[in-house]
């Protein structure tokens, strides 16, 4: 029997050959995946793993805000939240990231500057993907030069689906490219993929093209993170780790608001990836209002009653 | 508890570190209440409507297998109380029940199902603790389902005539049921919801080592204000088993358990009137091609075989495997198998619980150690196994032969055997080289291969892309060594029909 894995991420040189691997993948059973979700949803977190698992998941927020209606105040705001969730109890930990538009970088930089919370941005004609290639690369280039230390960009949907593996394939690669040292998570808008085997696809897709993260969802379609979604995406990951050696995080985004859902989500990954992506460097959470959610259940747990929800800052 | 260390990524770098364990965010215990289980101290017969001292002043007592403490004693019917049994559920029979209405026991049907959910939370407990089975599975699937037998066949009391039997087909009498400890609570509902739906009076005894929920229910059945005799509850042993088999008061024998004792009825009842539904052991092969869906079929190979600590009769407990997967399949099984959480069964998160006895654990300590004398490779989980009580842990033979004990005889515990094929054809001669023929699954993405697959597979029961999944409204049975007659569905009626 035999244990061994392939230690690099094989280079793909044409789209048939992409095709042919990911045509190789196994499919996925929907019914028994949807089934493996419910049982996992049953696990009971108590106590100091309860504390544990809150703590951590505050550390992988990805605070986000994405709105017409940002303003340079209001990121600035955002920001000082990132870096102290909850300003009377420094026992709580920063958040991962703050999550911005591209002209909102440079403002989210300033409060940050060198701190522990990166600023990610997103680009490539966020949310719907839907501009030309020299375009998306600017918009990329753009956030980068601003001071964005993550790109979260969008895949084309359409020629994914319509079969034009080749293209999608080339814009992540050319995207990786222009972000330099800035991590590059890569969202594959899973509600609209719909399913499974599409997101198993677009998941190794995405992660053979040089993807340092896969996300579900870009929060602005009716279907955003699911725990069915993540189960694909985190099995793809460890499949992925197992025959490249190369560590690919996930990040779900849209619609988690709730402890319940985030220590869901933790379940997840601790037994379908494990202790290698119990970590803010491979699992994030894309969200706003969960944080607020995590900061009230963990003073819940300490004091044994809940607090107002004014009691913590409304970003 | 056991110890979560399975790992991802292994030997990356040829140097053997791991990159990643599975689970290692360790849950603290999360024990459900054993107070809400409300145990007596100790339980009679429930004969007439009523819980009676049995005759002979005899109780036995009834063990957590988890622990080895008592939980209470329970009364041993002796042939008296068995002649008792029959003669009250005779006289409601002629009395009472086939003189109700279809529509009228369907009242009685769908009152015990929502008092089976009401109580649901008590009924898992109970189970739990009497069984050893892990608290998640009787709270999500015994009691759940024990309810939606009842349902189920209350929505048939009153069309019996539209079931396909003839226009009035009519009950045979009084039915003696015979049940096993594995899944006590949900076997009863087995039994006792298409018997009083067709019309006919029961008497049942429950598995000697897993009496109590019967006895709740027994107290159910009081609360729906069943007319007394109509449903009566025998504890005991063997004999008592036996009393009621040979009693020529009784016109029908359901029994669900060994095909030792199985074969034992058939004879004994061989020159009586009386009818006969069997349904008994297996050694259900779980066929593994190589286009499956490989995470779900893996999840699906784990509750195959570990499901209820393997104490299933239609258990997936050979694994043949198409052999240019093999490798692949069993070093995810392994590592599956290594995350699973053994131990307390009363805490929610544990996967896999207690062997029911001391007897049954001697029985799966004997068949496993012919694996290795045997030949095959042997990997079992490295999970710590509590002090106390009956355990074993997870274990999986490779290299298994057709011609090994381990591939012929059912073990009834958390032991897969692993074989390989290659063809599909080879593939149905291995499935259907065995005495047994209960059930079996197929897991391929190709429809068409797995319907030439099922199609082939001498066994009641076949499940593609999934194991062990059961519903009231399907037929669950077997063929050669395990049985004939069905439970479940429309053709569930026809064991309690006079057709």
């Amino acid at each position: 029997m035999s244990f061994g894995v392939a230690s690099a991420v094989p280079s793909i040189t044409s789209e048939t050959e992409l095709r042919a691997r990911l045509s190789g993948l196994s499919g996925v059973d929907a019914v028994g995946l949807e089934a493996r979700c419910a049982k996992l949803a049953t696990r009971s977190l108590k106590k100091s793993t309860k504390l544990t698992a809150i703590d951590l998941a505050i550390s992988m927020v990805d605070l986000t805000t994405l709105e017409g209606a940002d303003t340079p105040e209001r990121v600035r705001s955002l920001c000082a939240k990132a870096l102290r969730p909850d300003p009377r109890d420094l026992t709580v930990p920063s958040v991962a990231a703050v999550c911005v538009y591209p002209d909102l970088v440079a403002h989210a930089r300033t409060v940050l500057g060198d701190s522990s919370v990166a600023v990610a941005s997103v680009a490539t004609a966020f949310p719907s993907g839907r501009a030309s290639m020299a375009v998306k690369l600017l918009d990329v280039a753009d956030a980068v030069d601003a001071g964005a230390h993550e790109i979260d960009m969008v895949i084309d949907r359409g020629a994914f689906l319509s079969g034009r593996l080749g293209h999608v394939f080339e814009e992540i690669v050319a995207v990786k490219e222009t972000c330099g040292a800035a991590h590059l998570k890569v969202i594959l808008e899973t509600g609209e993929l719909v399913t499974y085997d599409n997101i198993r696809r677009a998941s190794w897709l995405a992660m053979l093209a040089g993807a340092d993260f896969i996300k579900t969802s870009t929060g602005k379609v009716s279907v955003n993170a699911t725990p069915q979604a993540a189960l694909v995406m985190l099995e793809a990951a460890r499949d992925f780790a197992e025959a490249t050696g190369q560590l690919v995080g996930v990040k779900v985004a849209g619609g988690v608001r709730t402890t319940k859902d985030a220590l869901r989500y933790l379940v997840l990954v601790n037994e379908t990836a494990g202790s290698a992506w119990l970590t803010p460097e491979r699992f994030r959470f894309g969200a706003s209002s969960l944080l607020n959610d995590l900061l009230m259940q963990r003073l819940k747990q300490r004091r044994g009653s809940y607090v107002r929800a004014d009691e913590f800052s409304g970003d | 508890m056991c110890e979560q260390t399975s790992s991802v990524v292994t030997d990356l770098n040829g140097d053997g570190r791991s990159l990643s364990q599975l689970g290692s965010l360790e849950y603290d215990p999360a024990p459900e209440s054993v107070a809400v289980a409300h145990v007596r101290p100790s339980y009679g017969l429930f004969i007439d409507g009523v819980f009676t001292e049995p005759s002979a002043h005899e109780q036995f007592v009834t063990l957590n297998p988890a622990n080895e403490e008592v939980l209470a004693t329970v009364a041993r019917a002796s042939s008296n109380d068995v002649d008792h049994a029959v003669r009250v559920a005779r006289r409601a029979y002629e009395n009472v029940w086939s003189k109700t209405s279809g529509a009228e026991r369907a009242k009685y049907l769908f009152r015990i199902a929502r008092l089976i959910q009401e109580r649901a939370r008590e009924l898992a407990v109970i189970e739990t603790l009497d069984n050893g089975k892990p608290i998640r599975e009787s709270r999500d699937i015994d009691i759940p389902l024990a309810a939606a037998h009842f349902f189920y066949y209350a929505g048939w009391a009153d069309k019996l005539g539209h079931a396909g039997f003839g226009p009035e087909p009519q009950p045979i009498g009084v039915a003696g049921q015979i049940i096993p400890w594995n899944f006590p609570l949900l076997m009863a509902a087995w039994k006792l919801a298409p018997a009083l739906a067709a019309g006919n009076t029961c008497v049942l005894k429950p598995a000697e080592t897993t009496s109590l929920s019967a006895l709740v229910l027994a107290e159910i059945l009081q609360q729906a204000e069943l007319p007394p005799g109509v449903a009566n509850i025998v504890t005991g042993d063997g004999a008592t088993g036996s009393d009621l088999v040979d009693h020529p008061g009784v016109d029908k024998i359901a029994f669900t358990g060994s095909t030792e004792v199985g074969r034992g009825i058939q004879q004994r009842v061989a020159s009586s009137h009386k009818r006969l539904t069997l349904e008994l052991g297996g050694k259900g092969a779980n066929i593994v091609f190589d286009d499956a869906p490989i995470d779900e079929m893996i999840e699906g190979i784990i509750d195959g075989i570990f499901f209820n600590q393997g104490h299933v009769c239609c258990a997936g407990s050979r694994l043949l495997v198409q052999e240019t997967v093999a490798d692949e399949v069993l070093r995810r099984l392994v590592r599956r198998m290594e995350q699973l959480r053994v131990g307390d069964p009363m805490d929610k998160n544990t996967d896999v619980g207690a062997i029911n006895s001391a007897a049954q654990l001697a029985r799966i300590e004997e068949l496993t150690s012919y694996g290795e004398s045997e030949g095959a490779t042997r990997y079992t989980s490295s999970c710590t196994l509590p002090d106390k009580g009956y355990w074993f842990a997870p274990t999986v033979f490779a290299n298994v032969a057709q011609s090994h004990r381990i591939a012929r005889d059912e073990i009834f515990g958390p032991v897969l055997s692993v074989l390989t094929f290659r063809t599909p054809e080879e593939a149905v001669v291995k499935a259907n080289n065995t005495n047994y023929g209960l059930a079996c699954g197929v897991w391929s993405e190709k429809g068409s291969r797995a319907l030439w697959v099922a199609q082939r597979l001498r066994a009641g029961v076949i499940w593609a892309n999934t194991y062990n999944r059961f519903d009231p409204s399907s037929p669950f049975g077997g063929v050669r060594e395990s049985g004939f007659g069905r439970e479940g569905g429309r053709h569930g009626l026809e064991a309690y029909l006079n057709v």
